[in-house]
């Protein structure tokens, strides 16, 4: 099957508002050690980016200044601004937790509530203060479509989600985060405890559901971001060195440093 | 040496068997030991008699063997102390796990978990000197000696075990629970409501129930506090004389091998019953609704 990117949109730097979303100057520390160094990085709205780099290079970290994950970590800062729709997600006044039900984000590790599939999909939006069961029973149905996930679970929707497979279980996180209607969705690592044929599910799934969403993932797998991106930006050492169009990045990059990265001599 | 290692292999199965197998025996043999001290006193009453008999007059003439006022006295000091001490315990829990910052964490708990090691004639003390006396001008009663003093007391003891057992279970919730929740959108309160505690709930019943085991068996605090009254408790602030006081308070006075002697190892096996239900059902509270993902309890 090919699911190459045959549309490639080109960043319009022009217009910030244009960007869903975008980060200025953004730096982090881990107690007063920096780990992203003044990051500069638009995302274009219902595109596909991929984050590589070697691991420790910042891009996880930077793909969890996106939702604000890291305020969990104690004695952590982040300087410089990241715009959400125009409007910086770090300022004093946004509230967070309105903020994350924006911007839904997957897992390394699949990591489904030890509740039942339903209970699993429906937990957004019960924290949504939802009580309409009709509209529940609805929303649940829909995303476990969108996930493609609905055909081999909709006999057990009351079983727990435990019993899935990996696989199974990592797309359920997928519609569990898409319930709450996110406009942004970030993946950090998604198929990496997954084998061969669960990853190409779930790449497939985020080449259908990139007409709907921004989507950001941070990969190590260097085929699988030519395969599912548009844009690829290169991380190294907590500094964005390049980003290109996937397709470029990978053939022509314009630094050593990509280069040496991509074709494998360090990494 | 191939064969020097084998014996030492060998020698190694059988000594740890025979220390595993030395607890066990003693556990069989005091049971043992309880059931045929205790069962004669069924050739003088029937068990219907003896369990749910009204009158505990072991040295009146004609004497009566009815031990239903202290399994009353017993099960309803545990309750009303589980009442309070759960609450107690497990918001504490919760505070320490979820909230309280690492610092505080490791300060806290430790002090908690030193509730413990108060010796239990020191809580009784404290109870008889100071709360009894609290209890009776507050509420102007006959005497502070009495159900919610003894429970209030025994809750100062479970306290410990519930809360550090709880902790324990909310902690090892594996964190990616915690942030899939608010990566949702789900306040730091609803994660804690909605995912932590359902991931812990066997954890937190185990402790409940253990507390409660320790709460039923205690002697000391209730000989010393609950007022030994052995009647059917009709308020919260009658005195009462559960299990283990009565056992202990008459055990020297009741003559060797005689009724009253049997009937006290007989409400000892009754005692025994109850915390050996305790255990059971917090085994099986443990296995049904085992801890899933990374952590177990």
């Amino acid at each position: 099957m090919n699911i190459r990117n045959q549309s490639t949109t080109i960043m319009a730097p022009e217009s910030e508002v244009l960007y869903k979303m975008q980060a200025k100057d953004l730096s982090f520390f881990y107690n007063g050690s920096q780990a992203l160094h003044t990051i500069h990085l638009a995302f274009l709205p219902r595109q596909v980016v991929a984050l590589i780099g070697p691991s420790g290079c910042g891009k996880s970290t930077f793909l969890r200044c996106l939702n604000r994950m890291n305020d969990l970590i104690p004695n952590t800062r982040a300087t410089g601004e990241l715009l959400l729709d125009g409007r910086n997600i770090y300022s004093p006044q946004v509230d967070v937790v309105n903020l994350r039900s924006r911007i839904g984000m997957v897992f390394q590790k699949p990591n489904p509530f030890p509740k039942s599939i339903f209970e699993n999909v429906a937990y957004g939006l019960r924290v949504k203060g939802i009580k309409d069961k009709g509209r529940i029973v609805e929303r649940v149905e829909k995303t476990l479509q969108q996930a493609a996930l609905w055909e081999e679970v909709k006999d057990r929707l009351h079983d727990s989600a435990l019993g899935l497979s990996g696989g199974q279980q990592q797309r359920l996180c997928i519609a569990r985060a898409l319930a709450v209607e996110p406009e942004v969705l970030l993946m950090d690592e998604p198929c990496s405890a997954l084998d061969p044929i669960a990853t190409q599910k779930i790449e497939e799934l985020i080449h259908e559901l990139k007409d709907q969403y921004t989507i950001i993932i941070v990969t190590h797998n260097m085929q699988q971001a030519a395969r599912v991106s548009a844009m690829t930006a290169f991380f190294y050492m907590g500094r964005l060195i390049e980003v290109e169009e996937t397709d470029t990045l990978f053939t022509r990059p314009r630094l050593k440093q990509t280069e040496d990265y991509i074709t494998g001599r360090f990494g | 040496m191939n064969l020097n290692r084998r014996w030492i292999e060998k020698g190694m199965q059988w000594g740890l068997f025979l220390t595993a197998f030395a607890s066990i025996s003693v556990l069989v043999m005091i049971a043992f030991f309880l059931f045929t001290e205790g069962l004669p006193i069924f050739k003088k009453v029937s068990l219907k008699a003896f369990l749910f008999g009204q009158y505990w007059y072991p040295t009146a003439d004609p004497t009566d063997f009815g031990i239903f006022p202290l399994i009353v006295a017993s099960l309803a000091v545990t309750l009303l102390s589980a009442l309070i001490a759960v609450p107690l315990g497990v918001m504490t829990a919760i505070y320490l796990a979820e909230v309280a910052s690492f610092r505080v964490r490791e300060i806290v708990k430790p002090v908690v978990e030193m509730l413990a090691a108060l010796p239990s004639v020191v809580i009784g003390f404290f109870g008889m000197v100071v709360m009894a006396p609290l209890l009776q001008n507050t509420f102007e009663l006959a005497t502070g000696l009495n159900l919610f003093n003894a429970a209030l007391m025994l809750a100062f003891m479970a306290v410990p075990t519930i809360c550090s057992i709880s902790e324990d279970a909310i902690y090892s919730v594996p964190n990616n629970l915690r942030e899939a929740s608010l990566a949702l959108g789900a306040t730091h309160w609803e994660t804690i409501i909605r995912v932590v505690l359902p991931a812990s709930i066997s954890g937190i019943s185990t402790a409940v129930i253990l507390g409660m085991s320790r709460s039923i068996g205690e002697t000391m605090v209730v000989l010393m506090v609950a007022g030994g009254s052995a009647m059917v408790p009709a308020a919260l602030f009658d005195p009462v004389r559960p299990m283990p006081a009565s056992i202990a308070a008459e055990m020297a006075e009741a003559p060797f091998r005689g009724d009253h002697y049997h009937a006290l190892f007989a409400t000892g096996m009754v005692l025994f019953g109850f915390t050996l239900l305790f255990n059971i059902i917090a085994d099986i509270i443990a296995n049904k609704y085992r801890q899933v993902g990374e952590a177990t309890l």
